[in-house]
């Protein structure tokens, strides 16, 4: 592709921002024609998800597992593939944390450690999977991780089954409490919301996605494989090795998103009969991230308020729910769209500073999808 | 006859981070010339021109056409304009044919929705003969040639009907045989009242087909509408770089000692499973440049692919210094001493995403000097190529520019800069000096000869028949997949390469490998 064009198509983080704002603005215009108030709608959103302790600890518990995925995402991303998977990955880690957390007895010190890193552990060899399937079988890792997710689901179900099933109940038994994530003094600080210490975990995989991308050698190595497979086999890149590489990161990074929420919000492993959703929530944060790290946290953090605080709409102001599926829809749809978006601020832009200098920016955004 | 001015482009001004590219140009081209952009890498030809075609907003200056001043916006304006732009990296759909590549975007429909091809492909026949630019409108982008795919690039914006066809570096790419059929596209194209803007560093071409030269230094017009048939080539030359040039490297006589790079009846293949390398044999020894002349496609780009472990050896073997190298993979081969310029700047020689500093370490990052535990010492990096930024006469603002953001000149001397700085044994220069202005080619053959006056050895691939005579010390012919003859630059010519590369026997020159 020309050097011009591909200069020039990425503009600055202003994509995302507009996205979001006319994302709410179209959600306020088709809530007034439903006849909603959308000012209330908004301000009773902002209330619930921010209104007190208790709401902002549940918040940030929302916020938590979209972390974990987005960063999934984006890491595979980075290097050229689309991890459709991190929702498999995802129950893979927290069933395995499950397991530890449930058929083990150990000091919490060793427990959690052990049920976090396992559950880390699987979610990458579930995420290898589909490396390796596209290395050696060209089997295209979409394909490959959306049978994964079935597969994930119910291998999930079937363990829980026949190893940690809760006599009567359609979930595991509740995993020992030296292996949790969580605490009653950081519950209590929040009042009792379910906050956990995943969010930690969450902040350190954020930095270490940042650390291994831009300052190590085998991020050097992803990002130029992620870029340009050709050049890269040609500087002696071991490109195969490195694909299986980055599709086992991204499941390290959404297994522990399982492992957190397991054994920080709900200490036992559901028969789940639908996918928890979490994992494609991922694709959505990290698309809105731009396969960032902090972009990440800001994805994350928008979706978290917007999922969390819906319900506080339709307490508030009678709106129902599922508009703010319509505003994060619409949002989503204006950031893959970005050259709709990109066509508005340069008009804008044109109005303001008539005759100012269009500087392309250096912006990482870009090869979104 | 004095003709009306088209294109007038008045105090234009074009600024990128840190950089001037175009500081208040002027610019006239008239109707129906052909007028030839010149200047040295990074001078700001193609920013000018992407500038005219509506890819770039100039900060300040205005355009006029036919008179008419214009705001181009977009590339679509210029369409409507009736400009048209060939770009140096074409823009076409491999798995598409000529014709459906040559519609994109300006389909004729029948019934309001349904394509209609039959009309289009009679339009493209009708365009083609008209200016003679023979091609097959069935054929698939991926089958067919790049001088083929450049005349699909030039019928598509005919088919369009421009009538200001801008060209940059339309040459670069191409065999002297399609140069020369591109010479004779140009002169139908100016029959029929076209008016053409050439962007080109060879010197030759301009004084064969163009009327009149702009030439730009640092983003500065030094020399508007000069007439060529008042000029030299000389003249030229020292105008755009702004002192004496020479064209002819001085070199001693090489003292070849032992043999570095021995293949050793080498078969292979290509990615369509046609057999391109043919029972090959052929010595690069220690001081010598060895020159590799053929018409492309009879086996260079997978000769430079064997040896540099990017494609497996199907039979035969590939020694450097006596030890096999043709199991080994690209690292370990670059590791024992093989460097590699590689033919296809873009795709494989760097990544244009990443920073200057980034790509200046792309084979040896991994190696103590930038690598400690396994992080990278970025700062390590980055001086590393401040140096052979300086040293390579690199034209950015610093070296933490994307390599996409340079111009394509000064990308080609990243890689040379890069390659050459490892000093490695064996150096497989393909197309060196592919898109250089003068005097980086002048540099760049310096640098080559002082390789071979190191006791190094050099393996030139390249379509520049002149540069193979000029830096050769012996030149191998290649034909399909052998080496057909190698000959004495001293004791031969063109016109006797040009007879052997098609197959064709010479007595000038000692036979055998
Ligand atoms: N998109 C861009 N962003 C930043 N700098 C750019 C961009 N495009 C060009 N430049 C800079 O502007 C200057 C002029 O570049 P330009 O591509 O016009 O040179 P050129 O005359 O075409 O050179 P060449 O003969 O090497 O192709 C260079 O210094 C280049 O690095
Ligand atoms: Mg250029």
């Amino acid at each position: 592709m020309n050097k011009v064009i591909r200069i020039f198509i990425k503009d600055s983080t202003l994509i995302p921002v507009i996205s979001i704002v006319l994302g709410l603005l179209i959600g306020a215009l088709i809530m007034l024609l439903g006849a909603y108030n959308p000012i209330r709608a908004y301000a009773s959103l902002i209330e619930k998800a921010f209104g007190d302790l208790y709401s902002i600890g549940e918040t940030i518990r929302q916020i938590t597992p979209l972390i974990f995925t987005g960063l999934s995402v984006a890491f595979a991303f980075r290097i050229g593939l689309f991890n459709i998977g991190a929702e498999g990955q995802f129950i893979i880690g927290s069933v395995t944390a499950a397991f530890v957390g449930i058929q083990f007895d150990l000091p919490w010190y060793i427990h959690v450690p052990f049920a976090v890193v396992a559950g880390g552990i699987a979610g990458g060899l579930w995420g290898s999977l589909a490396g390796l399937l596209k290395v050696y079988r060209g089997v295209h890792e979409v394909i490959a991780t959306i049978m994964l997710n079935w597969i994930a689901l119910y291998l999930s179900n079937y363990i829980v089954k026949f190893f940690l099933i809760e006599p009567g109940q359609q979930r595991s038994r509740i995993l020992s409490d030296s292996s949790w994530l969580s605490s009653s003094w950081l519950s209590q600080l929040f009042d009792g919301a379910r906050i956990h210490y995943g969010i930690l975990l969450g902040l350190i995989c954020t930095f270490l996605f940042y650390v291994i991308l831009w300052k190590t050698r085998q991020g050097y190595e992803l990002r130029a494989v992620g870029y340009n497979p050709d050049a890269s086999e040609y500087a002696g890149i071991h490109v195969k090795k490195n694909i299986v590489r980055s599709m086992m990161v991204s499941g390290v990074f959404a297994g522990l998103g399982g492992a957190s929420e397991v054994l920080g919000v709900f200490h036992y492993q559901t028969i789940h009969s639908v996918f928890p959703g979490h994992g494609f929530e991922g694709i959505a944060v990290a698309l809105l991230g731009g396969n960032t790290a902090v972009g990440t946290i800001l994805g994350a953090v928008l979706f978290g308020v917007l999922t969390f605080g819906a319900t506080g709409m339709k307490f508030g102001a009678g709106v129902p729910i599922e508009i703010i599926n319509i505003v994060i829809a619409l949002v989503i749809f204006f950031v893959a769209a970005s050259g709709l978006v990109k066509a508005i601020i340069d008009k804008v832009k044109k109005k303001i500073i008539s005759g100012g200098s269009s500087l392309p920016t250096s912006q990482d955004w870009k090869k979104g999808v | 006859m004095e003709r009306q001015t088209v294109i007038e482009m008045r105090n234009i001004t074009k600024r990128f981070p840190g950089i001037v590219a175009n500081d208040a140009v002027n610019l006239q081209v008239r109707q129906g010339e052909i007028h030839a952009l010149l200047g040295e890498n990074g001078a700001g030809k193609s920013t000018l021109m992407n500038v005219l075609f509506g890819l770039y907003q100039p900060d300040e200056g205005d355009i006029y056409i036919r008179g008419e001043k214009v705001e181009i916006t977009d590339p679509n304006v210029a369409n409507d304009l009736g400009i048209g732009m060939v770009h140096q990296h074409f823009m076409l759909i491999d798995t598409f044919t000529v014709a459906q590549n040559i519609i994109l975007g300006s389909e004729p429909k029948k019934k309001g929705w349904r394509i209609d091809y039959n009309k289009s492909v009679e339009e493209i026949q009708q365009l083609s003969e008209k200016y003679g630019l023979r091609v097959d409108p069935h054929a698939k982008i991926k089958d067919i040639s790049v001088g083929m795919q450049q005349r699909v690039e030039i019928l598509k914006i005919l088919y369009r009907g421009a009538d200001i066809l801008i060209f940059d570096e339309p040459t670069a790419v191409l065999t002297p045989q399609e140069i020369q059929e591109l010479i004779t596209i140009f002169k139908n194209l100016v029959k029929e009242g076209k008016t053409i803007l050439l962007i080109t560093h060879k010197l030759k071409e301009i004084m064969a087909t163009c009327d009149r030269v702009t030439i730009i230094r640092r983003g500065k017009v030094i020399d508007g509408s000069l007439e060529v048939s008042q000029t030299t080539p000389d003249e030229l030359a020292a105008k755009m770089v702004g002192k004496e040039v020479k064209f002819k490297v001085d070199k001693k006589d090489a003292v070849p000692g032992h043999p570095v790079l021995s293949v050793k009846h080498v078969t292979a293949y290509d990615n369509r499973g046609i057999k391109k390398l043919n029972d090959i044999s052929f010595e690069v020894k220690a001081g010598e440049i060895l020159g590799i002349a053929g018409v492309d496609g009879n086996g260079q780009s997978e000769l430079i692919d064997v040896i540099s472990g990017l494609r497996p050896v199907a039979s035969g073997e590939i020694l450097l210094m006596d030890r096999p190298i043709h199991h080994l993979s690209p690292r370990k081969i670059s590791e024992r001493g093989v460097g590699h310029i590689p033919e296809d700047r873009q795709k494989r020689g760097l990544i244009l995403d990443f920073s200057i500093a980034e790509n200046m370490v792309l084979k040896n990052y991994h190696q103590p000097e930038f690598s400690n535990r396994g992080f990278l010492n970025y700062k390590k990096v980055r001086e590393h190529a401040a140096r052979l930024i300086a040293e390579f006469d690199i034209r950015t603002p610093d070296e933490s520019v994307k390599a996409g953001a340079l111009s394509g000149g000064n990308q080609q001397k990243v890689i040379i800069a890069r390659e050459v700085n490892h000093n490695p044994d064996l150096l497989i220069a393909a197309q060196p000096t592919r898109g250089l202005d003068v005097g980086a080619i002048e540099f760049v053959h310096r640098r080559l000869v002082e390789q071979r006056d190191k006791k190094k050895a050099v393996l030139l691939i390249s379509l520049d028949l002149d540069e193979l005579l000029n830096l050769s010390d012996r030149i191998a012919v290649l034909y399909e997949g052998q080496i057909v003859g190698i000959v004495d630059p001293r004791e031969t010519n063109e016109k006797d390469l040009g007879l052997m590369m098609s197959g064709g026997k010479t007595n000038s020159g000692s036979w055998g490998a």
